[in-house]
């Protein structure tokens, strides 16, 4: 600032949180004798209103010009102080935060003279970046009303629905065949038994109807650039050899394909072909050929790789033979990029299981009769390749008995999962009584480390099943299954008896851990946002912030942060939509200033900067002979003002002068 | 005779490294006092002057931590850092300063405890080390 330094240093107590061991008093003291500072306080919260207050007020009885708020992570509060400066007439840039709460008083709770000391340097510190802080309006971006929702689950489409509802353009991608999601797999979901196909179906009908979807289905998400309001999306749509227009969904091609490839959506219980249909509600009733399988596609792969010499006739043609639409071409790949743009993005990209081979202590992946929670699903669904009456995979009788293993790798940081998954308690008592309606006779085990049922009529239906269903439930965890016979025998403990159990069983449901998709990881790289260390997507704060990313413009809804059942995802889901339809009620966007800016009068025009830059950002006026930064383009990592040599090139409120105060201030007084 | 306590100046990334130090100050994770930080929006933001002068001010050492190789909120700029690290490691050894006093860690948002570990071991190390000698030759 050209000004004289003004500045105002408020020292938060944040209750005892950062007073019980730093003593904020001699903080603010201390800070008073800097130079340059006019005026020092400290309150107990000072993101409270009244705390906001005492900063307002000071701001304009001490004319301050800078503000340091040495309080919790900028993270959680820089906003608000930004915001309260501006309500004084303080131009927001001019507020830093200093964090001594999570890097000062937690980390150091039981060293209060050190953690003292190391708050009064972080405060000093800030005040010299402070002084140097100028005055910058944010930019206005103009906004594309249309949003890119990756993933067609429950939540992708509730959020598609939502949207575009409300007027704004949607461009739905899934990557599988159909949307509908695991939701789709279900038999009957909890607590109210609703038929899923019933509940859901409607829904994704309306989603291949709405005039303002755009419905992107075996596509991916290719590459993402831009920013709030102004991305631009590439979607790979995959290689189906059918022509989704022509298509009629008759499966006319279904029944003549001799390729038996394992059906994911009977999580492999039954077969289909290589040309493929997700299901009978598949949206849209498309058939796609799958390329691992496909004969004919696959032999004119080889012919291109020069393997093999081309046919005159093709070595399989069934498919195409009896496609009356015409729709099926496998001698080519209809493989191609769509681009897109759009001013926000919804990731909706759901869960996995945990893969049964990592649990071989229970036979998972092993042992035929040994299957996941999905897989009994299809087994007790209707619509399923049993009807409903469920038979087991190794010979197709109907199991007499059912055992049902909780947390099967969830709660277990042996299998890397910490957490609980917090959908097993209840889905089993549905199964348990659901298999006991099918199969009156059979007996139901369930083992449990204790019943999770925190949800609207989830107790009471919990406490339902177990009075009426004549259910053995157990209190302890498995240690071992195995194959005995035609017979699975299943070794664990009841903790409540104090015995071990040994049962023969002819069934045994896993209740396998939620997992993150494998892509996700990918996925998240490209749209720039972070992952939790299981690969759950971060919010960008658990409590307040639970549908954004750090990212602005990408929300996040569904089972793509954390387990969740249907009911928690569709609120997020219209939660998620509700944010973007917030940012398109906006005529215009506001765009952080804190980007990289040039000195004109220094700068030779060398380049060393437009090489650093991953955004295109710079360039260099020839004529000039300067670089020019495009402030729209400019993400603000100052990656170009690290390599100047000249130090034209600089970021906005941290240039090279001001951190290297800091440094100064920081090295001092230990 | 009081301990030698190490000065360090720590530049973390806004992203990853300062909110992993967030959250082991949230989980009340405990660590030396000794690192001072200074967050910046990424590791690319560094510039090579910054850790010379850290250590010419007198700092014993200086930490960098950033987001892991591809997860970089700018896409590279954690692969700028590494390089530069790289070339100003050569430069210390070259002023007779052990290149170890000069840490580039990788530590996401989500790995408090990570945070914590480096964070004490690097004390630790620079306490084994002793002060560095670069500061008293130039001042
Ligand atoms: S944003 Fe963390 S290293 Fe670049």
């Amino acid at each position: 600032m050209a000004e004289k330094p003004r500045i105002g240093v408020f020292v938060c107590h944040c209750g005892l949180n950062i007073a019980g061991v730093v003593d904020v008093k001699r903080v603010a003291e201390e800070a008073k004798k800097l130079d340059g500072v006019v005026f020092s306080t400290t309150y107990v919260f000072m993101c409270s209103e009244p705390g906001q207050k005492v900063v307002e007020n000071a701001i304009k009885e001490h004319k301050l010009n800078g503000v340091v708020i040495a309080n919790c992570s900028p993270s959680l509060h820089e906003k608000t102080f930004r915001n309260a400066a501006a309500r004084a007439g303080l131009n927001p840039y001019r507020v830093e935060i200093a964090n001594i709460r999570e890097q000062v008083s937690w980390p150091h709770e039981h060293e209060p003279e050190i953690a003292t000391r190391k708050a009064i340097a972080v405060v000093r510190a800030t005040v010299e970046r402070v002084k140097n802080n100028m005055t910058y309006i944010p930019y206005e971006v103009p906004v594309t009303k249309a949003v890119l929702i990756i993933g067609g689950g429950i939540a992708g489409i509730q959020a598609a629905l939502d949207v575009a509802d409300a007027g704004y353009e949607v461009y739905l991608v899934e990557k599988s065949p159909t949307i509908g999601g695991k939701m789709l797999f279900l038999s009957e979901t909890f607590p109210t038994l609703d038929c899923p196909q019933c509940i859901e179906t409607p829904k994704m009908t309306d989603v291949s109807q709405h005039p303002n979807i755009h419905l992107m289905t075996y596509s991916e998400v290719e590459s993402v650039e831009g920013y709030l309001g102004n991305f631009n999306v590439k979607i790979k749509r995959k290689a189906s050899y059918v022509d989704f227009d022509k298509c009629t969904g008759c499966t006319d091609c279904l029944r003549v394909c001799p390729v038996k490839a394992p059906n994911e959506f009977d999580r492999g219980l039954t077969k289909r072909g290589a040309i493929y249909m997700a299901n009978e509600q598949a949206v849209p009733l498309v058939a796609v050929v799958d390329e691992k399988y496909c004969i004919e596609v696959n032999f004119q792969k080889r012919v291109k790789a020069g393997k093999v010499k081309p046919r005159e006739k093709p070595v399989c043609s069934k498919c195409v033979e009896v496609c009356e639409a015409d729709a099926i071409n496998l001698l080519e790949s209809n493989e191609k990029i769509v681009e897109v743009k759009v001013g926000a993005i919804i990731v909706a990209t759901g869960f996995e299981l945990m893969d049964m081979k990592k649990l071989p202590e229970y036979g998972g992946g092993e042992v035929p009769d040994v299957i996941d929670a999905l897989a009994f699903e299809r087994l007790l669904a209707p619509s399923g390749p049993t009807a409903g009456v469920p038979k087991r995979p190794s010979d197709g009788k109907i199991p007499k008995s059912v055992v049902f293993v909780s947390c099967a790798g969830s709660r277990d940081p042996e299998h890397g999962v910490a957490y609980c998954s917090r959908v097993c308690c209840m889905y089993l008592a549905k199964q348990a009584m659901l298999y006991k309606h099918a199969v009156p006779d059979g007996r139901a085990y369930n083992f449990y480390i204790d019943i999770r049922s925190n949800g609207k009529g989830y107790e009471e239906f919990v406490q339902r099943v177990r009075e009426e269903g004549d259910l053995i439930y157990l209190r302890g965890k498995v240690s071992k299954i195995f194959r005995k016979g035609d017979k699975v025998v299943v070794w664990g403990a009841d903790t409540l008896t104090g015995q071990k159990v040994e049962i023969e069983t002819d069934l045994v449901v896993l209740a396998t851990a939620m997992v993150p998709p494998p892509e996700i990881k990918k996925l998240a790289a490209k749209l720039r946002i972070p992952t939790d260390e299981y690969g759950w997507l971060s919010e960008a704060h658990l409590k307040l912030r639970p549908l954004e990313t750090v990212t602005a413009g990408i929300f996040i809804a569904g089972a793509a942060q954390f387990p969740k059942d249907i009911t928690d995802t569709v609120s997020q889901a219209s939660g998620a939509a509700a944010k973007v339809l917030t940012m398109f009620s906006q005529p215009k966007l506001k765009r952080e200033p804190i980007v990289a800016e040039v000195d004109t009068e220094i700068c030779a025009g060398c380049g060393l900067c437009k090489e650093q830059c991953a955004y295109d950002a710079i360039r260099i006026d020839e004529k000039k002979n300067i670089s020019v930064v495009n402030e729209a383009l400019c993400e603000g990592c100052g990656a170009c003002a690290a390599v100047c040599p000249s130090g034209a090139m600089r970021l906005r409120n941290l240039t090279k002068k001001q951190v290297i105060e800091m440094i100064e201030v920081l090295t001092e007084n230990y | 005779m009081v301990e030698f306590e190490p000065k360090i100046v720590g530049f973390f990334c806004n992203w990853c490294t300062s909110s992993a130090a967030d959250l082991a100050g949230t989980s009340r994770l405990q660590y030396p006092p000794n690192v001072r930080p200074i967050r910046v929006p990424c590791s690319g933001t560094v510039d090579p002057v910054y850790l010379l002068r850290a250590l010419r001010e007198g700092a014993d050492g200086v930490m960098i931590g950033g987001c892991h190789p591809g997860d970089c909120h700018y896409i590279t700029g954690n692969l700028k850092a590494r390089r530069r690290v790289k070339i100003i490691k050569t430069i210390l050894e070259s002023l007779g300063l052990e290149p170890e006093r000069l840490l580039l860690a990788w530590i996401s948002a989500s790995e408090g405890k990570k945070f914590q570990r480096v964070v004490t071991e690097f004390t630790e190390k620079l306490k084994q080390m002793g002060p560095s000698t670069l500061s008293k030759k130039w001042k």
